[in-house]
């Protein structure tokens, strides 16, 4: 019998072979936030930046990599192969998840990666808080990898609009979220923006969860964040795969 | 095995589907013939739960398309115009995965696989990934994924459209063996005539949305066209006596008729009259598509073998 967890399963197993075949992509893209550290850190106030800085970096990388969820579907909507999955009986929720975990999954990969080389300069680990935090995000980037999804739905054969939209959404959510400089002493509107910004509420609860800080109040709310993210992607993500044609 | 109401589909200001009402029975091959942007992608599309109906019903494999879309998707298999598999995926893995896709657990799904791409020819390429496939390796490769579940019914939509000769006479032959050796139940789309010519038992014209004429190759030609016999004679007062007996029309020295069945006609003729020839002209699914509708289908197909040879 098949349910929501095995469809899901299929659909993400079959997005990551290719990769793990040619993992010379992803190895390579892992390398870039490890630029965002050592060429952008050392420039933060305080001893204890890198606390909270590497949280930010991790919560940057799974944007860019569940953002991208739907460039792959670009070029499998004109070959065909989108529209093979859809005639199967594949739950469509499942073809949403599972295409954002393959994006998600390399991200913890290099969420590690991040940690591990950030260790020897002092950087605190809190490995209970840090695997909550990993949950909290997956919430959130199934989201956004859904949105993505529907962003490619949407574009459909014109692939500069996708990229167009993503690029134009991503640098704004990042930046309202406080990820590489801390709004507190910014001006009242751009503070007021980074409150309606959910991925706000994600950031501060990575923080304090990589800080070892899981009952915080931050993390309540950061995961009620993710979790309204994750369920409003999918819902608008199923919508818009029965609806397109 | 379909059952169809008033199906309509409209794109905006489009009828690209304007009530179409089709039933097919189990184990049936059908062709729906007509020209380009006359609705059988379309109707294949809503059939097989990839696009909603405006108004109308379709039951497929016993289930309505739109409230249990789940119910057909299990049971039926669809072949697209493009490309199934994935271009950055091998051709074994996707077999494997679209087989999980259907419910069957790995083992079953590997073995399933390996069946397929012995029948169809794939096992040199199956293990190469799908983008260094030739257009009739992947075309293959879209079939065997298409019936990974054994299907009882199959959907193709335009199965040898960039197909060479020998790659299209290949397909149709396997499509035909699919369906003597497992009774499956078949519908395809085409704008080649000999296609629907040769393999289906039953075509359906569609054009503009709608159906214009449902019947076997045989019996359309007969009844909307007819076989022209022409028969010769050795001079124009002879062919002339020849027409007022058979009632045929005189041309010069040779007497036209149209019938229902020519050879049979011709064989009575040739007794009766002792013409100096005889010539038999059958019907093409052309002529039955220019009686229709007035226009050909030939110039259509052309114009797209065009159009896809500049894309490519």
């Amino acid at each position: 019998m098949t349910s929501l967890v095995s469809d899901t399963r299929v659909v993400f197993s079959r997005e990551l072979r290719p990769v793990l075949r040619d993992p010379f992509s992803v190895i390579f893209s892992m390398i870039q936030p490890l630029f965002f550290l050592a060429l952008f850190a050392p420039l933060l106030p305080g001893d204890n930046s890198l606390q909270w800085f590497v949280p930010g970096i991790i919560v940057m990388s799974c944007l860019f990599g569940s953002s991208m969820t739907g460039s792959n579907l670009l070029y499998e909507m004109q070959t065909g192969s989108h529209e093979r999955m859809l005639v199967t009986p594949l739950r469509r929720p499942a073809l949403l998840i599972g295409r954002a975990l393959k994006e998600i999954v390399p991200m913890f990969v290099q969420a590690g990666v991040i940690v591990a080389a950030c260790i020897p300069f002092g950087f605190e680990l809190h490995l209970g808080g840090a695997l909550l935090g990993l949950l909290v995000m997956a919430a959130f980037c199934i989201g956004l990898g859904s949105l993505s999804y529907t962003l490619a739905l949407a574009s459909k054969s014109k692939e500069w609009l996708f990229w167009t939209v993503q690029q134009t959404l991503i640098f704004p959510l990042l930046l309202l979220a406080g990820v590489l400089l801390p709004l507190d002493n910014g001006p009242g509107w751009l503070k007021a923006l980074s409150k309606i910004n959910p991925m706000t509420y994600v950031v501060d609860a990575e923080r304090a969860l990589f800080n070892g800080d899981v009952w915080a109040r931050s993390t309540v709310e950061g995961l009620i964040a993710a979790v309204t993210v994750g369920a409003v992607g999918l819902a608008v993500g199923v919508r818009a795969m029965k609806r397109s044609d | 095995m379909i059952e169809t109401r008033e199906l309509t589909k409209h794109f905006k200001d489009v009828r690209a589907v304007d009530g179409i009402d089709l039933t097919v029975a189990r184990g049936e091959l059908v062709a729906l013939l007509g020209p380009n942007g006359a609705g059988k992608s379309t109707t294949l599309r809503m059939l097989t739960t990839l696009i909603p109906p405006t108004s109308g019903s379709a039951r497929v494999a016993g289930f309505d398309v739109v409230r249990q879309q789940r119910e057909v998707r299990l049971r039926i298999g669809y072949i697209g115009q493009g490309n199934g598999a994935g271009h950055s995926q091998r051709g074994r893995d996707e077999l494997i995965s679209q087989g999980r896709a259907y419910g069957m657990s790995v083992k079953p799904a590997r073995a399933r696989a390996d069946e397929l791409i012995e029948s169809l020819g794939l096992a040199e390429v199956a293990n190469r990934t799908v983008s260094t496939l030739s257009g009739g390796q992947r075309r293959r490769l879209d079939i065997a994924m298409g019936l990974i579940h054994a299907p009882e019914l199959l959907f193709l939509d335009e199965p040898s459209t960039g197909l060479d000769p020998q790659n299209r006479a290949n397909l149709q032959e396997h499509i035909v063996r699919l369906r003597a050796e497992h009774g499956t139940t078949i519908v395809l789309t085409t704008h080649y005539l000999e296609e629907a010519d040769s393999m289906a038992e039953r075509v359906v014209v569609i054009d503009h949305g709608r159906i214009i004429a449902d019947d076997t190759p045989q019996r359309l030609k007969a009844k909307h066209v007819g076989d022209r016999v022409i028969l010769g004679f050795a001079s124009a007062d002879e062919a002339a006596r020849a027409a007022q007996s058979s009632g045929g029309r005189q041309d010069g020295t040779e007497v036209r008729i149209t019938d229902e069945d020519g050879p049979r006609l011709a064989a009575r003729l040739a007794a009766t009259l002792a013409p100096a020839s005889i010539e038999v002209i059958r019907p093409t699914l052309d002529d039955v598509f220019l009686t229709l509708t007035g226009r050909s289908l030939r110039e259509d197909a052309a114009a797209v073998t065009k159009t896809e040879l500049v894309e490519a």
